[in-house]
Parts: C-alpha cells; structure tokens; sequence
C-alpha cells in the first residue's frame, strides 16, 4: 500500500521568483505580493512557509501549483523547469485553504477525482486504502457537507496525496479547525508525511505549528525571505528583529560594537558592555540590536554575585504575572525600556514586588544580534 | 529568460473568448433593443397621418402635445405604479419575513405555496378579480355591511379595483427578492440585536430593515417598473377614468394607428422611469443602505 | 467585555443560553454603540421585550395567512368557476355545477391551437434566451474585457424599460422596416425580454460559486474541458434551470410584446385578451386552474427529489 501511496518525492528549487498584481509589469501602481523568493526545499522535508497574513504565502504556493503565473523567476522541479506549465500538468497537488471540496461529488468521487482524470487503474482500491490512511474509511458514500470540518480537511489531504504528488502544498490547512483538533491533527500530518515521504510545503501564519512540525522554515514577510532556517537556529539566532519578535518573545536592546574579545564581541548599550558571540553577528555595522529570549534571563537581587563571564544589568520591577509554570516579570532598566523576563517556578524564591530593584544576568552564549533596521516596536506592531 | 506570456486566469482561455460568449446575446439587445428605441425616438419626431404617410421632421410639438394632451393618463401612472409598489411592499415584507424565519424547515414549501398562484395566466388571474369585485359580489357586499361603501357603492369600475388589481398582479417580484434578502440574514443577530434595543419595533427598523435594503430596493423596482406601463387591470377592472399611459400608447399605436404620439409617450414613459429608477436607487443607496 | 447585567440573568434560563447572548451581544456591539448609546437599566425593557415579541411573532403568523388569502383568493375563484355551467358569453356569475368545461378544455374554437403557440414560442424563446443569457453570464463573471460597464448597462435597460415601452419600439422597428408581425416576431420579442433575466439569474450563481473549486479540479489533473465540464456545469446547472423556468413563465403568461407584435397568431394570453371583450369561456378557467395544478406539482415534484438526494 505503501509503495502505491509514496510518490517520489522531489527537490522544488524556486528562483528569483516575483509576482506583481494590478497595472502592467512596470506600472507604478502594481502591487509586489511576491518579490524575488528564491530557496530551495530538499526532496521529502517537510517544509514550512511562515509569516503573517498577507505576506505573500499563498500567492508564492499558487504560482508552484500553477494556478498564477509568476511576473518573472523560475519554479524547478527535480532540475526540470515547471514555471510555464498548466497545473494539470505538473506533478504537484495543492491542499487548499478552504479544502475546496467538490460539493455535488461524493468523498469516495471526490478523492477518486485526479485517479479519474489521468485515467489510473484500480481506482476503487487506491481510494479506499487512502481513505483508510486518514482515518475515514466507510466515510466514502457521504457528500463533503455532511462532513465536520476535521473530516473535510481529511478528504481534503486524501484527495491531493491519491496522486502520490511529487510535491504536496498545504495552504494553512488547518486554519480553520479549532485548537485541539489542529494540535491533534498536526501530528496526523507529520505520521502521514513519514509514511509517504513526499516533500511537503506547508503554509501557515502559526508560529508554533511551524516550529513543531517543519524541518526548515522560510519566515516571510512583505513578499520576501526573511530567514531560512531550522527552527532552533530560528528561535536561537533570528537574523533579523522581526524574526526575533514573530517568533517568541524577544529582548531587544540597542547596541554599538565596541570591539572583540577572541571569539566574542564587544558591545556596548546605554553605558552597559556586553559581550556576544562573535560568529553572531549580523552584519559589518557597528549598530545593531542585541537580543536575548525572556526565559534566558536569569533575575537576582541587587548585589548578588554574577556568574563569572555573564552580561549583567539593572532593573526595576514593574509588572508580574504569574502563570503556574512560570512568571512573567517586566522589568524597567534605568534608561526606561521595558524588557520581559520569564522566571521559572522552582519553588526557590518567592514573587518580585513591584518597585523592587533587581540584577538580570544571562550566558553571553545566549546572546544574538540583529541589524538596526527600523524601530523593534515597529516590527512588534506589525505583528 | 524568456518573457512571461500574458495570461488573464486560469479558464479564460483565450484573448476573443468572451467576446464570442457575448457576441450573440448583446447583437439581439442591439438588433432588437437598441435598434427599436432608437426607432421609437426618430418615429416620436415624425409628422403627418396614417393615410399621408409619416415623414421625419424634427416635430418636437409631438412632445408637448402629447404631454398636455395626456398629462392625467401620465400622473395616474405614477401614481398607481407607486400606490401599488407600496402597498405590495407592506403585504410582502410580513410574508418574506415570515418565510425565512418561522418556516422552519417548510421555507422552500411556503415559498412554493406563495409563488404557484402566479403560475395561473396573469390575465385569468385579473378575470378572477372582476368577479370578485363585482357589484353582487360578497366583497362589495361585505363593504357594504362594514359601513365602507354606501349602499349602491360599487367597486368594479374604481381606482380602489385597479391599484388592488395592478398590486396582486407583482406580488411574487416583491415577496422573492424581499425573501432572498431576508433569508441572508443571521436571524440570532436580529434577535440579539432585538434585546440590545429592548424594543422589538427599534430593533426591526435599526437592524432588520437596514440589512435587508438590497431586498426592498430590488423588490419596489421589479414591481414599479412593470406596474408604470400597465395596462390591463384598467382594461379589466377600471374604466376610462382610470385609465393609464400604457392604455393610451395601447389605443394610439394599435387602434388609432397615431405612430408619433404613441412613440412620443412611450419614449417620456422610459425616461421618467429612468430618471425616476435612478434618483431612487442613490438615495436607496447613500442614505438608507449605509 | 462581555459582562451579564442583572436583568439579563434572569431574562435567560440556561447556562448555555446565556453563553449564547453573550457572544450575540458581542457580535452586535459595535452596531448598537453606533445607533444607541446607552442600554437601559431596568428589567422592565426585557420583559416587555418578551410579551412583545411573542405577539408581533403570532401577528406575523397571522399577517401571513391573511397574504396568502389575498394571494389565494382568485386562484379558488378560478377553480370554483372552472365548474360553471354558464350559458351566456360572460362566466361572471355562478349559474350550476357541471363538468362539461373539464371533460372537453378543447371546446372553444382556437382556444387550444393558442395553448399549442404559447407552449411553442415559451419553448423555443427558453431556449434561445437560456443560451444567450448564459454566454453573457459566463463573459462577464469569468473574463475581463473592454466595455464591460456598457455591457452591464445595456443588460440591465431591458429590466428597467415598462414592457410597452419595449413592445411598442419593436413594433416601430418591424413597421419601418417592412418586416409582416407573427410568430417569428412574437419570438423575437420574449427572446430579448428573457435574456436579462436569465443573465442575472445565472450571473449570481456563477458568483457564489467557489472559483477554487475549479482550481482544484485543474490541480488534479482535469484540463480546461473536464473541469467545465466535471465542475463547472455541474454547479452552475441549477442556476441555468431556474434562469430557463423563468424564461418559460414569463414567455407563456406575456401579453403585451405579443399584442404588439403578433400580427394573425394568437397566443393563450392573446385568446384570453380577446374573449375578454367577447365574452369568458369557463374552458379559460379550466386552462388557468390545469396551469395552476401543473406548476404546483412540477414545483412540489423537484422539491420532493432535493429533500431526497439531500
Ligand atoms: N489576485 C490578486 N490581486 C491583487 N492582489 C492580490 C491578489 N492575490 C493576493 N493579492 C495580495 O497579495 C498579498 C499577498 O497575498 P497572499 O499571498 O494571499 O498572502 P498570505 O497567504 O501570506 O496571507 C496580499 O496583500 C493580497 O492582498
Ligand atoms: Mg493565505
């Protein structure tokens, strides 16, 4: 059954890709909704595309599936160039965002749709076995409307994977399901990748859905890469602060290098020195933003030893809330900005009053770097 | 690399595609819709008489003759039209709404009981109508009784019958779109909307009615419309006194063979409906809908 | 946000119900902060909120059975006269019981040759007006073109011009230019009143249709053929047959582009505008109640099958 599901999976190597909506190519008032993407996804990753609505997701899938035409740049697939091709003749299924099932068809003629067309042998069997893969099997007889919208999300992926696609895409498929069936059916994803092993594009604007599920997530924003990356090297060391913000929380506090050190680099922010790894740095600048993740701070009382090596601030209490696991504090340091502390539940020490003064120290390792690009609020509001 | 060809969306196929699609239909509106009035406008600015002959002449006259000439006629029809599009907007509304929120599961079967009666000829219909009204009738009879007609009072023959007779014969283009309308709407909206006001009769004219403007708006044009250029229940139920525009275009065209006159009031008719229709539709629209 | 004030809490019985309110009064909020301002405090408003609704609830049951009596009324009429034994030129007057009109609906001379024109030229404008107004619908729905705006007014015109107005120009232009009226131009005419309202009617289906679905068929493997053809017309099929039935009603029951422009043919509404004058056959009844009856159980047949196939 297996054999018969898994489709070979393929490299999708996207170039320069560009997309303008509106007026002609050069016209003034064309809107870029895709503008020069290139990245490359291994054959059998699951790979995701994430950023917030409206960056360009969907368009970037559509023009893969062969369902926009790309202003300009090229879609290859296993080296072969599928740019230009009808979507009917590329070897690549969509799961749309809004399943799009056929509602006069039945599940069964539904899933059988693309078997149909390209006019494949043991329509009856295949269709029943894929039914059977997600969970739906004697559903078959059923029209789309009589179906929960989990189901109708299952019939959705039956019908594209049927067609052991070479490359699955997966527009935010689980957008519309409420949070406990999304949880559930994201692990259904990942087993059902597994067992057919096919590369798999998945959008989503969900940053925890990506983190949890994709092998390498390219973050959009504004038509545009912003980072390709593992979802660890994407939380530890985002490249930029809108990076930093979109995915988890982020310090970020304004910075000047002032020098190295070996393989640490020195940089100064409102009078305090600090020191990263030098490999993190961003760029040549010598202004950037220096970050460090809530949970990564560690908070004591004034006066109380640092760790030898350790970044070391002030700051004042001005806000706590505590959420069992842990405690959110925000903090004021003494140049006004508030940073978010997350303070694990030890059971060590007690709650921080308000007004207390106290030290925030972190493992330098721990430190990153993003380029001074606009104001990190200006990011934060974008969110 | 190469250009990209343009390319309009996925089905479209080709550049003269809809153009074919259209070709056809809008050639039969030009054959014989345009091609008409434009006729009708060149036949209301001919002079002369069936046995001469008709001849342009640039016979302007035609117009202010024909307007002084049958200015009651004109008046009658606006406001029958308007009498009948209102009264058959406050006899539908109730039953739209009705259908799409207490019918329940027979909506589709109450829709169907309502629409089948205008499945019978429209000019049967009317018949009916004269025996209903008639002066033997029960109807008259019964108005009698209640003190509404004084004795020997009659019915048949009265504006009452034409604009009752012209209001029954639209009801359907009022009750459907009023339905379709209605029917969008989110009926826990109206009734949350209902608590928010504490008043039933605030809630309907802030909420329900607003929302269900496209409905109203469709519905009184379908009815106006048709009802302007009626001229079969004057026919049926009226007498000459009722009489509307439609009858003297009917009578000048078909029996007095007067071809610039009938034209000439046919062509005032479409543009004061026209102007009318538009005036209508932007205060409907700028003021009522937002 | 969504706090419950005191006169709510008991206004509502269940936990469940009142969740339900609550998120109403969300979903509402920003309207009834626009229209009214304040919300008043006292429990008096919601039950007087109840009494009401339950009597405008019962008035619109009410009012609607009296519509439907209005509405009925001729149709019971036209049947109870359908069974007139009448003797004279005018069926106005009940005169006996009888049968004879319902045993022989043929009895009249032309009566049934108008019935046979009128089913003739309703099938065949049907025709030409459904595949013309489709063509249009699918033109300006699905494809980009210059001149569209003029296109949608000259589509909407024919709705907007009195139906003397257009039967009296088409008169004009077969009188100028020679053409002898009849059936061809009886045709003519309802093809060119129907192809608005077919266009509108299968335009808004077209609409509503979910244009992904076509994207998914061509996503699976259907080329632009198999997904009109798979897709397409499947979905946009009931729009066309209620554009088609309308068409058919309003051909059958026209009259006046036919008086206009009907030269020696006579159609049903045509026989029935001249015995009018002449005088009432009960047979016209017979052939109004028969319209009435088929209408109905066509309408009651296809709304059996949906509950059915659904
Ligand atoms: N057909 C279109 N015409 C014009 N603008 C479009 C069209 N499709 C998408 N856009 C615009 O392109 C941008 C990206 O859209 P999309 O790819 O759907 O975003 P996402 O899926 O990331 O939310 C949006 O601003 C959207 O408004
Ligand atoms: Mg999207």
């Amino acid at each position: 059954m297996k054999g018969n599901l898994a489709g070979p999976a393929a490299e999708l190597r996207i170039t320069n890709l560009v997309k303008r909506f509106g007026g002609s190519a050069m016209a003034a008032n064309a809107f870029v909704a895709v503008d020069n993407i290139s990245l490359t996804v291994p054959a059998g990753s699951f790979f995701a595309m994430l950023g917030p609505s409206g960056c360009g997701k969907t368009t970037t899938l559509r023009m893969v599936a062969g369902l926009e035409q790309p202003t300009s740049g090229e879609i290859l697939l296993n080296g072969n160039d599928i740019t230009h091709l009808k979507p009917y003749n590329r070897p690549v299924n969509t799961v749309f965002q809004s399943y799009a099932l056929f509602p006069h068809l039945t599940v069964f003629e539904n899933v059988a749709f693309g078997l149909r067309r390209k006019n494949e042998q043991n329509i009856s069997k295949r269709v029943d076995a894929m039914l059977e893969l997600v969970q739906l099997d004697g559903y078959g007889a059923r029209r789309p409307a009589q179906l929960s919208g989990g189901q109708q999300q299952r019939v959705a992926l039956a019908r594209a994977l049927i067609n052991a696609p070479q490359v699955l895409l997966l527009d935010e498929p689980l957008g519309a399901l409420d949070l406990k069936l999304r949880r559930q059916m994201q692990l259904e994803l990942k087993r059902i990748q597994s067992e057919v092993s096919t590369t798999f594009v998945h959008v989503t604007h969900d940053q925890e859905e990506a983190m949890t599920m994709a092998d390498t997530i390219a973050v959009m924003r504004h038509g545009r890469v912003e980072q390709l990356a593992s979802p660890i090297d994407l939380y530890e060391r985002p490249a930029t602060a809108f990076v930093a913000n979109f995915l988890g929380k982020s310090n970020l506090l304004e910075g000047r290098v002032t020098g190295t050190a070996g393989a640490m680099l020195l940089v100064e922010t409102h009078g305090v020195a600090l020191r990263l790894p030098a490999a993190n740095r961003p760029a040549a600048a010598a202004e950037l933003y220096v970050g460090v993740r809530p949970e990564k701070l560690h908070m004591t009382g004034t006066g109380a030893p640092v760790p030898a090596g350790h970044n070391a601030l002030e700051a004042t209490v001005t806000d706590s809330s505590f959420m069992g696991v842990s405690t959110q504090y925000v903090v004021r340091t003494a140049w006004q900005q508030e940073l978010t502390v997350f303070a694990q539940n030890m059971g060590v020490d007690g709650m921080r009053a308000r007004g207390t003064a106290v030290q925030l120290h972190w493992d330098p390792q721990h430190t990153f770097a993003v380029p001074r690009t606009g104001s990190p609020l200006e990011t934060e509001a974008e969110l | 690399m190469s250009p990209v060809p343009p390319r309009r969306g996925l089905l479209s196929g080709t550049a003269w595609m809809p153009y074919a699609l259209l070709l056809p239909g809008l050639l039969w509106l030009g054959l014989f819709f345009v091609t008409p009035i434009l006729t009708l406008l060149s036949t209301s600015l001919q002079e002369g008489s069936i046995s001469t002959g008709y001849r342009f002449t640039w016979r302007f006259a035609n117009y202010t003759n024909a307007f002084s000439d049958y200015q009651a006629q004109f008046g009658r029809s606006i406001l029958y039209a308007g009498l009948a599009t209102l009264l058959a907007l406050v006899i539908c509304y109730p039953l739209a709404y009705f259908i799409a929120f207490r019918a329940g599961r027979y909506k589709n079967l109450m829709l169907l009981i309502v629409v089948a009666p205008f499945f019978t000829s429209f000019l049967i219909r009317t018949l009916s109508w004269k025996i209903i009204l008639a002066d033997s009738g029960w109807v008259v009879g019964m108005f009698q009784t209640l003190g509404l007609l004084p004795p020997g009072g009659r019915l048949l023959a009265t504006s009452f019958a034409v604009v009752a007779g012209i209001t029954y014969n639209f009801l359907p283009f009022m009750t459907l779109p009023l339905y379709t309308s209605l029917e969008r709407l989110d009926a826990s909206l109206i009734e949350a909307a209902g608590d928010l006001y504490a008043g039933p009769v605030t809630a309907f004219f802030k909420v329900t009615f607003p929302l269900s403007m496209p409905g109203v708006v469709a519905g009184t044009l379908l009815t106006f419309i048709p009802a302007a250029g009626d001229y079969i229940n004057v026919r049926f139920l009226g007498t000459p006194s009722q009489s509307m525009l439609g009858n003297v275009i009917d009578s000048r065209f078909l029996a007095v063979l007067d071809y610039p006159t009938a034209a000439a009031l046919s062509i005032t008719l479409m543009f004061t409906i026209l102007v009318l229709v538009g005036l209508y539709v932007r205060r409907a629209g700028t003021e009522d809908l937002v | 946000m969504c706090a419950e004030p005191a006169r709510r809490i008991w206004f509502e019985r269940a936990t469940q119900q009142r969740a339900r309110g609550c998120l109403m009064t969300q979903a509402t909020a920003p309207l009834a902060a626009a229209a009214a301002p304040q919300l008043p405090a006292s429990n008096t408003p919601s039950l007087l909120f109840r009494v009401w609704r339950a009597i405008t609830r019962n008035l619109v049951v009410f009012y609607a059975f009296l519509a439907l009596f209005y509405i009925y009324l001729p149709v019971i009429v036209v049947f109870i006269f359908s069974f007139n034994d009448n003797s004279g030129r005018y069926n106005f007057t009940w005169q006996g019981f009888t049968l004879k009109s319902w045993l022989n609906p043929c009895g009249v001379s032309g009566l049934c040759p108008a019935l046979v024109n009128s089913l003739q030229i309703a099938a065949l404008s049907t025709l030409g007006a459904t595949f013309l107004g489709t063509m249009i619908a699918f033109a300006i729905v699905r494809h980009r073109f210059s001149g569209r705006t003029a296109t949608n007014v000259l589509i909407f015109m024919p709705m907007a011009t009195p139906e003397i107005v257009m039967a009296s120009s088409l008169l004009a232009l077969f009188l100028n230019l020679g053409i002898p009226t009849g059936f061809g131009t009886i045709l003519i005419g309802h093809i060119l009143f129907n192809i608005s309202y077919v266009v509108v009617t299968v335009k808004a289906r077209l609409q509503g249709m979910n244009s992904a679905l076509e994207e998914a068929a061509m996503d699976l493997y259907a080329n632009e053929w198999h997904t009109f053809h798979k897709v397409t017309l499947p979905l946009v099929t009931p729009g066309i047959i209620s554009a088609a039935l309308l068409a058919f009603a309003l051909s059958f029951d026209d009259l006046i582009v036919t008086n206009f422009n009907s030269g020696n043919t006579v159609t049903l509404p045509m026989f029935v505008w001249g015995a009018a004058q002449r005088g009432v056959p009960p047979q016209i009844n017979v052939m109004g109640a028969a319209m009435f009856l088929v209408a109905l159980g066509l309408a009651l047949a296809s709304l059996g099958m949906q509950r059915r196939s659904a």
